[in-house]
C-alpha cells in the first residue's frame, strides 16, 4: 500500500517538549476532515482515535478500503452530523497512518526508528494535534470527542487547554490505566517482542514484519472489548465450517476462526513498533497522579461542558473509573452529564451501532450547539 | 403539575444555582431554566428518562441519589430540590441530611398520605390507598416511606432541620401552612411544599 498519496499531512516546525524529555520539531501530522468549516469558524469537533483507530473516521478508509472506524457515529445526518459540523481527526503521533511514528526515518542515522523512536504519552499526542487548530485558525472547538484512548486524549485535550473546546464527550475511558488495563497491553507488547521477527524492533531493516506477534496481541485485546455475553450469543461453541470437532488444533470453534482473521486483518494496516508505543502511552497516562491525586486539579480552570459515557458490559474501561471523572468534575461544580448506556457489546460499543448511545451524543451535540454562550 | 412548578420556581431566587434530584423527565429543570436560571443540574435514576433530559438540552447525571450525592461537596448549589420522591428511599433521614449538605436550602415535596381521601379509603374499604398521585398498588409501589404533612412537620423536630417556608396544595390553591392550621392542612392538602435549611 502507498500510504502517502492519500494523505494529508501537516509539518509541525514548532518545536514540541515530550514528556520523555526529547524535543522533536518539523514533524509531520497526518490528519483528515470531513464536512465544512463555518464563517464563525465555530462549529469544528476534534475527534480523537482509539489505539488502533486513524485519522480516516467515516466514509470510504482509502488505504484499507474499508468504512472508517466510526462510520456509525460520523457523517451526514449522523451522531456527529458532518452537514453541520466540520470534523478534524489526527493520526496520533506514534502512529502508523502518516504521522511521526517509529516507522519513520531517523535524519541523523538514515535509518527507520523502530524503538529509537521516543516513548510518547497522551499528552504528546494532544499537544501535537493542537497544531491543527491554529493551522485552520480555530480559536475554540464546538466539540472535542472520543472513546477509549480517544476519551483519554479528551481529558488531557481540556486538561491542557481549559478555554480551547465548548463541550467535551469522553466515552467508555478513564482517567488512568488500572493495572488490569497495563496487564492487558503487556501481554500485547510481550507477544510482539517474543516474534523473532520483531528483531528488536529493526523488522524493517530485513524487509520482514512480526506479524504472529502482532497478530496474537491484537486476538488477545480484541477478547477485552467483547463482553462475555456478547460473545457466547454470537459465537457460543458453534463450530466453524464442519460438524464435528477434528481432535486437532486447528480452529474448531468460530470464536477460534473469528479471532484468527481479526488478528490477520489487523497485521495488514497496523505497526507492531506503534502498537508498542501507543499501549505504551495509555498505560502512562495518569491524569490523577499528574494532579497529585486529585483530578478535579486536572480540570480546575474550565468551562467545558462535559458529557461522559459509559457502557454497562465494558469491562475494559468499566462505568465505575468514568464516573470517578463526573464525581471529579462535580467536586468543582463543572458543567458535567453523565449517562450509562445498556448494551452487550462490551468496551467496542462505541464503535458499533448502539441506538441509545448514538442518540445521545447526537442530542448533545446538537442542543449544546444552539445553547446561547 | 405545573402549580407544582410555579410554586417552586417562586421561592427560588433569579440565577441560583440548582439540583434537581430525581429530576425526571426534565420538565421541572426545563420550566426553572427558562424562568429562573440556566445554572441548573439534575440527577436521575432512570437511563431512559436521562436521555429524554439530554434531548431536552438539560446537563442530567445518570445516579441514586440515596449513594450518589456524596459526591457533590458541601454547599455546592444554592437550592436542592427533591419533588415527590422522599417517600420512595430507604433512608429519607439520610437524604435530607445529605440534601441539606449539598445545598444551602432544600425543597421538599411530598404527596400528602394525611389528605381525606387516602384516609377515607383506607377507613372505608380496608385496602391501602390509590390515588391520583400515588397511583400504585401496595405490592408494586415504589413508595416505601409514606407520610404526612404533620409527620414532615414533626420529623424536622426530630432530625433537626429547620422548616422556612411550609404550603399546601389543594385543587391548585395554594395556602400557608403553620401551626394552628396544620389539623385542617394536613386533612386537605393534597401536596406540601417546604422550603428547609440546616
Amino acid at each position: 500500500m502507498n500510504i502517502k498519496e492519500n494523505i494529508k499531512t501537516l509539518m509541525i516546525e514548532k518545536p514540541l517538549k515530550l514528556d520523555c524529555g526529547q524535543t522533536i520539531s518539523n514533524f509531520p501530522l497526518a490528519y483528515e476532515t470531513f464536512g465544512t468549516l463555518n464563517e464563525n469558524k465555530d462549529n469544528a469537533i476534534l475527534v480523537c482515535h482509539a489505539l488502533t483507530g486513524d485519522q480516516f473516521v467515516t466514509g470510504i478508509n482509502p488505504i484499507t478500503k474499508k468504512d472508517g472506524w466510526w462510520t456509525y457515529a460520523v457523517g451526514p445526518n449522523k451522531s456527529i452530523d458532518t452537514n453541520k459540523y466540520f470534523v478534524i481527526c489526527a493520526n496520533v503521533i506514534g502512529g502508523c497512518m502518516g504521522s511521526f511514528g517509529p516507522s519513520h526515518e531517523n535524519p541523523k542515522t538514515k535509518k527507520i526508528y523502530g524503538t529509537d523512536f521516543p516513548v510518547i504519552t497522551i499528552n504528546d499526542m494532544v499537544n501535537a494535534q493542537v497544531n491543527l487548530l491554529d493551522f485552520f485558525g480555530i480559536d475554540k472547538l464546538f466539540s472535542v470527542v472520543g472513546g477509549s484512548m480517544g476519551g483519554m486524549q479528551v481529558l488531557q485535550f481540556v486538561s491542557n487547554f481549559p478555554n480551547k473546546a465548548r463541550t467535551a464527550i469522553p466515552i467508555a475511558c478513564t482517567s488512568n490505566h488500572s493495572a488490569q488495563n497495563i496487564a492487558f497491553n503487556e501481554l500485547g507488547r510481550q507477544a510482539i517482542t517474543a516474534d523473532h521477527n520483531w528483531l528488536d524492533g529493526n523488522y524493517n531493516l530485513k524487509n520482514t514484519v512480526p506479524d504472529k506477534g502482532l497478530a496474537v496481541a491484537r486476538m488477545a485485546a480484541h477478547i477485552t472489548y467483547l463482553s462475555k455475553k456478547g460473545l457466547q450469543e454470537k459465537f457460543g461453541r458453534k463450530l466453524q465450517e464442519r460438524d464435528d470437532l477434528k481432535f486437532g488444533f486447528d480452529a474448531d470453534f468460530q470464536i477460534e476462526s473469528y479471532l484468527r482473521h481479526q488478528g490477520s486483518v489487523f497485521v495488514d494496516r497496523f505497526d507492531a513498533n506503534s502498537y508498542l508505543y501507543i499501549t505504551r502511552a495509555m498505560d502512562y497516562f495518569d491524569l490523577v497522579k499528574k494532579f497529585n491525586g486529585n483530578l478535579s486539579n486536572a480540570f480546575k480552570n474550565t468551562k467545558t461542558k462535559f458529557f461522559v459515557i459509559s457502557f454497562t458490559s465494558d469491562w475494559l474501561y468499566p462505568t465505575q473509573e468514568n464516573k470517578e471523572i463526573v464525581i471529579a468534575l462535580n467536586a468543582i461544580k463543572a458543567n458535567v452529564g453523565f449517562v450509562e448506556i445498556e448494551s452487550d457489546k462490551g468496551h467496542d460499543s462505541f464503535l458499533l451501532d448502539v441506538p441509545d448511545f448514538l442518540k445521545a451524543v447526537k442530542n448533545f451535540l446538537d442542543k449544546s450547539f444552539v445553547e446561547k454562550l | 403539575m405545573k402549580t407544582e412548578y410555579k410554586i417552586i420556581a417562586d421561592i427560588i431566587e433569579k440565577n441560583s444555582s440548582i439540583l434537581d434530584v430525581g429530576c425526571d423527565d426534565g420538565s421541572l429543570m426545563e420550566f426553572l431554566k427558562t424562568n429562573k436560571s440556566t445554572n441548573i443540574r439534575g440527577i436521575e435514576i432512570s437511563k431512559e428518562k436521562v436521555q429524554t433530559c439530554i434531548a431536552k438540552g438539560l446537563t442530567v447525571i445518570e445516579g441514586n441519589a440515596e449513594f450518589d450525592l456524596k459526591q457533590f461537596p458541601n454547599d455546592s448549589f444554592d437550592y436542592v430540590i427533591l419533588g415527590q420522591t422522599l417517600q420512595a428511599f430507604i433512608n429519607p433521614e439520610l437524604v435530607i441530611k445529605e440534601l441539606l449538605r449539598v445545598g444551602k436550602k432544600a425543597i421538599i415535596t411530598i404527596p400528602n398520605f394525611g389528605h381525606w381521601k387516602v384516609r377515607l379509603d383506607l377507613l372505608i374499604k380496608g385496602t391501602m390507598p390509590i390515588t391520583n398521585s400515588l397511583p400504585h398498588n401496595w405490592y408494586n409501589t415504589p413508595n416505601i416511606h409514606m407520610c404526612t404533612i404533620k409527620d414532615f412537620v414533626k420529623f424536622s423536630e426530630i432530625i433537626g432541620f429547620k422548616i422556612f417556608k411550609s404550603l399546601a396544595l389543594k385543587n391548585k390553591n395554594i395556602s400557608n401552612i403553620n401551626n394552628s392550621n396544620l389539623f385542617f392542612k394536613n386533612l386537605f392538602g393534597e401536596l406540601g411544599i417546604f422550603l428547609i435549611e440546616k
